[in-house]
């Protein structure tokens, strides 16, 4: 017997609505150098034909009253390392932005990029029971598919219906109310590992805050950074944040594949900070400052004064060019970037119509990384930096804060997942009084 | 002076809050936490700190007493004295009889003058019937009065006075003479039903003349009396119908001249006549001679 997949979702959607409701949600982008907070207000749909039992999002119905990032601590590979410092972040950037914004949030929507996430492709088959299809048909296929044994330690945190396929004829994104006899449907699963995503859930927890939602950062980075034609002719979004880099693959406005590398900008500043034997901080700084990874004549011949480790300005000063800085940034960068070709090669990226890819996140904002990913990735490159939403300050407009932006996006506008399907009885299970009502639910 | 060496760089303090401080912060954020402190402790601490205060009874003399000299001292200011009163358009009389009944010590002061208890006094005399009461600016105090008019005389056993068309006293007098104008009434009651009593006397202008008085039998029905002590005996009902009934029979046979006591209209049905002894035996005499003859 399956075991019930979805069920914290299930309780976090519940929250979801209560805080769209309310009309004030946070989202949550704890990142490997940076944790982002955006309070975002709702201004709930009226008027569109939504069922008026679940609050409903135009896109865009949302501005964002509060912001506020903080330099994150306790973040390993975009994973909890140290609990108290990284509820110490997510209090400041909490702060931070309820301050801005002036209200107090209950509800937060958390996006994290570790965690090892996989991707599935699932398939499901099912008979439909009255001709025209229904929502509970769709709630059959979906729990009529095979899920595939992604190890106890893992689960489940999107499951997505990417394609729907009715009589032979597929590419259907929204079946509702079409006539037809078989019903089959093609689902991306992606699961993470199920510690890194309960730390996270308990730190938040600890910040007297309630989980609303959890979604990868992968997605959220994604669903900003990608202009619509990108995602509907197929586009791959590469995150490339401080400790992972996060690979995101869109076709027909669905995320299909989704994958991670361990490595980012975190490794380019220790990368840097070993070969000229100065501390992280300064390294960073170094990175942010004089950063490049394309060398021209010009740059043998900029100096950069380098902080000296011992104090004493007079004794110990050293120089590099800026073409050194280069040479030591730039194979670590290429390094990325062979591992993020290779995983688009196993997802079969090439295969698509499409083959634009974009590059965001905050390690994409290096000068001259566009020029060195269209050498490794093909021609079809750009920097892009997340859609504009309302409201929302200039400084948290840039590349870095692709992933914030894409979850509120996510929590204008959620995909119907899974989970927003209700599970058909007979899989229910065991709860009797559950199954008596639906019953009369269904029958009357 | 320049150090030798550079200051070690500190790493930058964590700003992080407390987990106390991100609390209260969030406890902050609440409307209803807000208002509490932002209104109710204030309120709080200012009545607290009255109440203290005025539990020392030293204390709240002090203030009563500081209270009394700026009251003081704004009340004895000459533009808020009253140095006269005018009674406009009264007679001498009756100005008096305000004034006293006014009861304002002068000077008074126009801040602790009721001019409304002023003008329930005066319009409580019986000659008046309305008083407007007002201070001027030029510190007098003007009461206006609408007098009342006496209309009638009534005579009861309380003594002689003076009413007016609704009724209203208006002043007593120690004989009727003193107003022979008006009509008389006399009898129990009929201080309340004045208004009738002069439709009656309107009524009875043909023997203007020779009218003493209007009596109020049983306190319900009127008797109008004549001289030479002729009565019309009226009946409760409709009076004033039954006398024109009266004085069409006085207008046109001269009834009331001839040997008449009482008229007595009191059934409508059935007027009857009361004869002076007199008439009694002429009517007698003239019966029988009228018999003789014929026999």
């Amino acid at each position: 017997m399956r075991r019930q997949l979805y069920e914290v979702q299930r309780a976090m959607r519940a929250r979801r609505e209560a805080a769209l409701r309310r009309g004030v949600i946070a989202v949550l982008d704890i990142g490997t150098s940076k944790v982002a907070c955006l309070v975002l207000q709702f201004v709930p749909d009226e008027g569109s034909g939504a069922p008026a039992d679940r609050p409903t999002l135009r896109q865009g119905a949302f501005r964002v009253i509060g912001a506020a990032n903080t330099r994150s601590r306790g973040v390993a590979f975009g994973e909890v390392a140290s609990m108290e410092e990284c509820e110490r972040a997510i209090r400041t950037a909490i702060q931070g932005a309820q301050k801005m914004a002036n209200l107090r949030v209950d509800h937060v929507i958390v996006g994290f990029s570790g965690g090892r996430p996989r991707s599935y492709g699932l398939n499901g088959e099912t008979e439909v029971r009255h001709g025209a299809v229904a929502e509970h048909d769709i709630g059959h296929v979906l729990a009529a598919c095979e899920v595939p044994d992604h190890g106890h330690d893992f689960e489940a945190i999107h499951a997505l219906p990417v394609n729907f396929c009715l009589d032979g004829r597929t590419g259907l994104t929204d079946p509702r109310g079409q006539i037809g006899r078989t019903l089959a449907v093609d689902m991306h699963l992606l699961t993470i590992n199920s510690a890194a995503l309960r730390n996270v859930i308990h730190c938040i927890r600890r910040c007297d805050l309630e989980l609303a939602g959890v979604a990868a950062g992968v997605y959220a980075s994604g669903l900003a950074a990608l202009i619509e034609d990108e995602q509907e002719l197929g586009a791959a979004c590469v995150d490339i944040g401080a400790g992972t880099t996060g690979i995101s693959i869109f076709v027909r406005r669905q995320m299909i594949y989704a994958d991670s590398v361990r490595m980012g900008g975190a490794h380019v500043t220790s990368d840097i900070a070993h070969a000229l034997r100065i501390t992280p901080q300064e390294a960073e700084r170094l990175k942010t400052m004089h950063g490049g990874l394309v060398a021209t004549g010009l740059d043998d011949r900029e100096m950069i004064d380098l902080p000296s480790a011992l104090g004493g300005w007079d004794h110990d000063r050293r120089q590099v060019s800026r073409s050194e800085l280069i040479g030591v940034m730039r194979p670590r960068v290429e390094e990325i970037l062979e591992e993020v070709r290779e995983r688009l090669d196993a997802a079969g990226f090439e295969y698509l119509p499409g083959q634009r890819i974009v590059l965001t996140g905050g390690s994409a904002q290096i000068p001259g990384f566009e020029m060195i990913a269209s050498r490794f990735l093909g021609r079809q490159c750009r920097v892009g930096k997340p859609l504009r939403v309302r409201g929302l300050p200039g400084s948290a407009t840039g590349s870095a804060f692709a992933g914030a932006v894409g979850l509120a996006l996510h929590v204008s506008h959620p995909q119907d997942e899974c989970w927003d399907f209700e599970v058909p009885a007979d899989r229910q299970g065991a709860r009797r009084v559950t199954r008596a009502l639906r019953w009369f639910k269904e029958n009357w | 002076m320049r150090p030798l060496s550079a200051e070690p760089r500190r790493p930058r303090r964590d700003p992080a809050p407390s987990r106390l401080r991100y609390r209260i912060d969030r406890l902050w954020l609440r409307p209803w936490v807000r208002r509490t402190v932002n209104l109710g402790v204030p309120g709080l601490a200012l009545v607290l700190a009255s109440w203290t205060l005025f539990a020392q009874f030293d204390a709240r003399d002090r203030v009563i007493a500081a209270y009394e000299t700026l009251r003081e001292s704004v009340v004895r200011r000459p533009q808020f004295q009253i140095t006269s009163i005018e009674v406009p358009e009264a007679s001498p009389d009756l100005a008096e009889q305000i004034r006293t009944a006014a009861f304002v010590t002068l000077p008074a002061n126009s801040l602790e003058v009721d001019v409304n208890a002023v003008r329930d006094r005066v319009e409580a005399l019986g000659a008046v019937e309305r008083a407007r009461v007002r201070v001027l600016t030029s510190g007098v105090l003007e009461i206006r009065a609408i007098e009342r008019v006496p209309a009638v005389v009534w005579r009861s056993d309380r003594g002689i006075m003076l009413l007016d068309q609704g009724g209203a006293r208006v002043a007593e007098v120690d004989s009727r003479r003193r107003r022979v104008d008006l009509p008389l009434i006399a009898g129990a009651g009929a201080d309340a039903h004045v208004g009738e009593a002069l439709a009656l006397v309107a009524e009875a202008a043909p023997v203007r003349g020779r009218l003493r008085g209007l009596v109020r039998i049983g306190e319900r029905r009127w008797d109008l009396v004549l001289d030479r002590g002729q009565v019309i005996r009226l009946p409760e009902a409709e009076p004033e119908a039954a006398l024109k009934h009266a004085m069409a029979l006085e207008t046109g046979q001269k009834l009331l001249e001839r040997e008449v006591t009482t008229l007595d209209l009191r059934d409508p049905r059935r007027p009857m006549l009361g004869l002076t002894p007199y008439g009694k035996d002429e009517l007698a005499r003239v019966r029988a001679e009228a018999a003789g003859g014929d026999a």
